[in-house]
C-alpha cells in the first residue's frame, strides 16, 4: 500500500488522523480552510451578539449573554489551536481573515436589530450550527473532532437559552410577541443558507465525504433542521415565513420554499448588510491591539533575559 | 436600615458599572485570551452586583427586585464611585482602572469579613476569591505595560494622569459608610502600599499625595458618563415597561 492508500484505509477504518501522520496535501489544505473558517465564524460571531450585552434587559440575561459570547471566544481558541497543528499560525489565519482571503459564516453579516434577535440567533443560528457540528465530532482529523466535542456541548446549551428567551417573549406583551415574530422572520432564511449551497452546487462535498471530514451533505442537514424547527416553532406559537412549508407524508419530511441563492452569494461575496462593519471591527481590534501585543512580547523578553542572567 | 440599604446599593452599583464597562470590550480585545479574561471579570462583577442587589431588594421590600434596582433608578440614585464609570479608552486605561478598583475591592471585602451583617459578609467572602484574581491579572498588566515598550509606558503614564484624580473618593466615607466598621485609614494605607509596590515594578511614578481629587459619585453627583451608561443599559426596561424578559 502506498501512503495515500494507507491514509484512505485508516479513514475507512475510522482511525483518527493525527497531526504527525502522513496526509494528502489537499486534505491538509481542506482542513485548514474549514477549521480556520469555523474559528473565524466564532470570533466574528461574537460581534452581532456582543452588540446587545450593554443593553440586555435584565441582569440575568446580561450574565447569560456575556457567558455565551465568551464561550464563542473559547471555541475560536480551540479551533485556532486545532488548525495550528496543521502547520499554520494564528497570526497567518488572522491575516487571511483581515485580507478577505478566508471566509466566515455569512450569517454574521446580518444585523441584530432587537433583543429578540439574540433569542433567534441562539435558537436558529446555533441550532443550525449544531446540526453541522455534531457530525464533526466524528470527523477524521483527531484534533478537530476533539475540539468539536467541547464546542457541541456548549452550543446545545446556547440553543436552549435562545429558545427560552424567545419563549419568554412569546408569552409576554403584544409588543414582545411582535418582536419575537419579526426576529424569526428575518433570521429564518439566512439560517437555512448556513448549510451551504445545494448538493449539486457544492464543489467540495464529494471529496470531503470520502475523507470523512464531512458525513452528511448540505441538503440532508438542511432538511433535518427544517423538520426540527417546524415543530419547535409551534411551541412558541409563532410561524416560519414560508408559505410553502408543509408536512409531506410521503417523504416524511417538511417541504419548503425556494431559498434565495442570489442573496446568499451576494452576502458571501461581501455585499451583506454588515460585511464591512464586521470585518472593520475585527481589523480595528487587531490594529488597536498591536501596541499591547508588542508590549507583552517586549516585557516577556526582558523577563526571560533577567532570568537567564540570574541563572548564569 | 436606610444606611444598610444605601451601603449595599453602593457595593452593588460599583460592581455593576465596572462590570458593564468591562463588558464593552467583549469581542474587541487586543488578544483573544485577554478578550476572554476581561469578559470573565465582567461576569464576576455582574455576579457580585446581583448578589448585593438581591440582598438590597429583600431589605427594601415593596416588590423591589435586582432588576428594578439596576434598571429603574436614575443617575442621582446611583451610588458608585466616579472611577468605575470612566470610559475604557485604551487598554492601558482599562487595566489601570481595574487595578485601582480591584485593589480597593480586595481590601474592602477583606474588612467586610468583620462586618456585623452576615449577608454582606458572606457575599464579600465569596467575591474575595474572584477579586484576588482580578488584582493579580490587572497588576500583571500594569507591570507589563509600564516595563514593556516606550509606547506602552507612555500610555500607562497617561492613564495614571487621567484616573488618579478619581481614586481619592474611594477613601472618603459617605454618610451611609460611617457605621460599617470599615477602617478607612487602614484601607487607604493598604491600597497605597499595593499601588506603590506595583508601580515600582512597573517603573512608573506614583502621583503626589496632595494632588486634587474629584468626588461626588457616592452621593449621586456623577460625571456625565453615567447618564449614557444608564441610557444604554436601561433602554429596554424603559421603552417596554412592566414586561418580563
Amino acid at each position: 500500500m502506498n501512503l495515500e492508500e494507507n491514509f484512505q484505509q485508516k479513514v475507512d477504518d475510522e482511525i483518527k488522523i493525527e497531526p504527525k501522520d502522513w496526509m494528502p496535501e489537499k486534505y491538509r489544505q481542506t482542513l485548514i480552510r474549514q477549521i480556520s473558517q469555523h474559528a473565524h465564524s466564532e470570533i466574528v460571531g461574537m460581534l452581532p451578539e456582543g452588540n446587545w450585552i450593554t443593553r440586555a434587559p435584565s441582569l440575568r440575561r446580561k450574565a447569560i449573554l456575556i457567558a455565551k459570547v465568551q464561550d464563542e471566544a473559547g471555541h475560536g481558541l480551540y479551533l485556532y489551536s486545532a488548525a495550528e497543528t496543521l502547520g499554520i499560525s494564528r497570526d497567518e489565519m488572522y491575516d487571511q481573515l483581515h485580507t478577505g482571503k478566508a471566509k466566515y459564516s455569512s450569517i454574521f453579516n446580518y444585523p441584530t436589530l432587537t433583543w429578540a434577535d439574540i433569542g433567534a440567533i441562539g435558537w436558529l443560528v446555533d441550532g443550525a450550527a449544531i446540526l453541522n457540528q455534531i457530525p464533526l465530532c466524528r470527523t477524521s482529523f483527531g484534533p478537530y473532532a476533539r475540539a468539536m466535542v467541547r464546542v457541541c456541548k456548549e452550543e446545545s446549551f446556547h440553543q436552549r437559552q435562545g429558545f427560552e428567551l424567545l419563549l419568554t417573549l412569546s408569552q409576554g406583551t403584544e409588543a414582545q410577541k411582535k418582536m419575537c415574530q419579526d426576529a424569526i422572520n428575518r433570521w429564518w432564511w439566512p439560517s437555512l443558507m448556513m448549510f451551504g449551497p445545494n448538493d449539486d452546487a457544492s464543489p467540495h462535498t464529494a471529496q470531503s465525504m470520502k475523507w470523512k471530514i464531512k458525513r452528511f451533505t448540505n441538503d440532508e442537514l438542511r432538511q433535518k433542521f427544517i423538520d426540527m424547527i417546524a415543530e419547535q416553532v409551534k411551541v412558541l406559537n409563532m410561524t416560519l415565513p414560508d408559505d410553502e412549508l408543509k408536512w409531506n407524508e410521503e417523504r416524511k419530511h417538511y417541504d419548503f420554499g425556494k431559498i434565495n441563492w442570489e442573496e446568499f452569494w451576494q452576502v458571501v461575496g461581501g455585499n451583506g448588510p454588515c460585511n464591512k462593519q464586521r470585518l472593520d471591527a475585527r481589523k480595528n481590534a487587531w490594529a488597536d491591539g498591536e501596541w499591547v501585543r508588542e508590549a507583552a512580547t517586549a516585557y516577556a523578553e526582558k523577563k526571560l533575559a533577567k532570568q537567564t542572567t540570574n541563572a548564569a | 436600615m436606610d444606611q444598610l440599604i444605601n451601603y449595599t446599593l453602593f457595593l452593588a452599583d460599583n460592581a455593576l458599572i465596572m462590570g458593564h464597562r468591562n463588558s464593552e470590550w467583549c469581542g474587541h480585545g487586543p488578544i483573544l485570551e485577554q478578550d476572554i479574561a476581561i469578559s470573565n471579570i465582567a461576569l464576576d462583577l455582574i455576579g457580585q452586583a446581583r448578589n448585593f442587589y438581591q440582598y438590597a431588594a429583600t431589605l427594601i421590600g415593596n416588590n423591589a427586585t435586582e432588576d428594578s434596582l439596576a434598571y429603574l433608578r436614575d443617575v442621582k440614585e446611583y451610588k458608585n464611585c466616579l472611577l468605575v464609570e470612566q470610559p475604557n479608552a485604551d487598554w492601558a486605561q482599562t487595566v489601570l482602572k481595574q487595578f485601582f478598583f480591584s485593589t480597593f475591592q480586595y481590601y474592602l471585602y477583606q474588612q467586610l469579613q468583620n462586618n456585623n451583617d452576615e449577608q454582606l459578609k458572606a457575599i464579600a467572602a465569596k467575591a474575595l476569591k474572584e477579586v484576588t484574581y482580578h488584582v493579580r491579572w490587572s497588576s500583571e498588566w500594569v507591570i507589563r505595560l509600564g516595563d514593556g515598550t516606550e509606547e506602552s509606558k507612555k500610555r500607562i503614564v497617561k492613564a495614571v494622569d487621567e484616573l488618579w484624580m478619581f481614586t481619592g473618593e474611594l477613601f472618603e466615607p459617605a454618610s451611609y459608610e460611617l457605621n460599617t466598621n470599615i477602617d478607612f485609614i487602614f484601607l487607604k494605607e493598604n491600597w497605597n502600599k499595593r499601588i506603590r509596590s506595583i508601580f515600582a515594578e512597573a517603573t512608573i511614578d506614583v502621583p503626589a499625595e496632595t494632588s486634587w481629587h474629584q468626588s461626588g459619585g457616592k452621593i449621586g453627583n456623577h460625571s456625565e458618563h453615567l447618564g449614557f451608561i444608564l441610557a444604554e443599559m436601561q433602554f429596554l426596561q424603559r421603552a417596554y415597561p412592566n414586561s418580563e424578559w
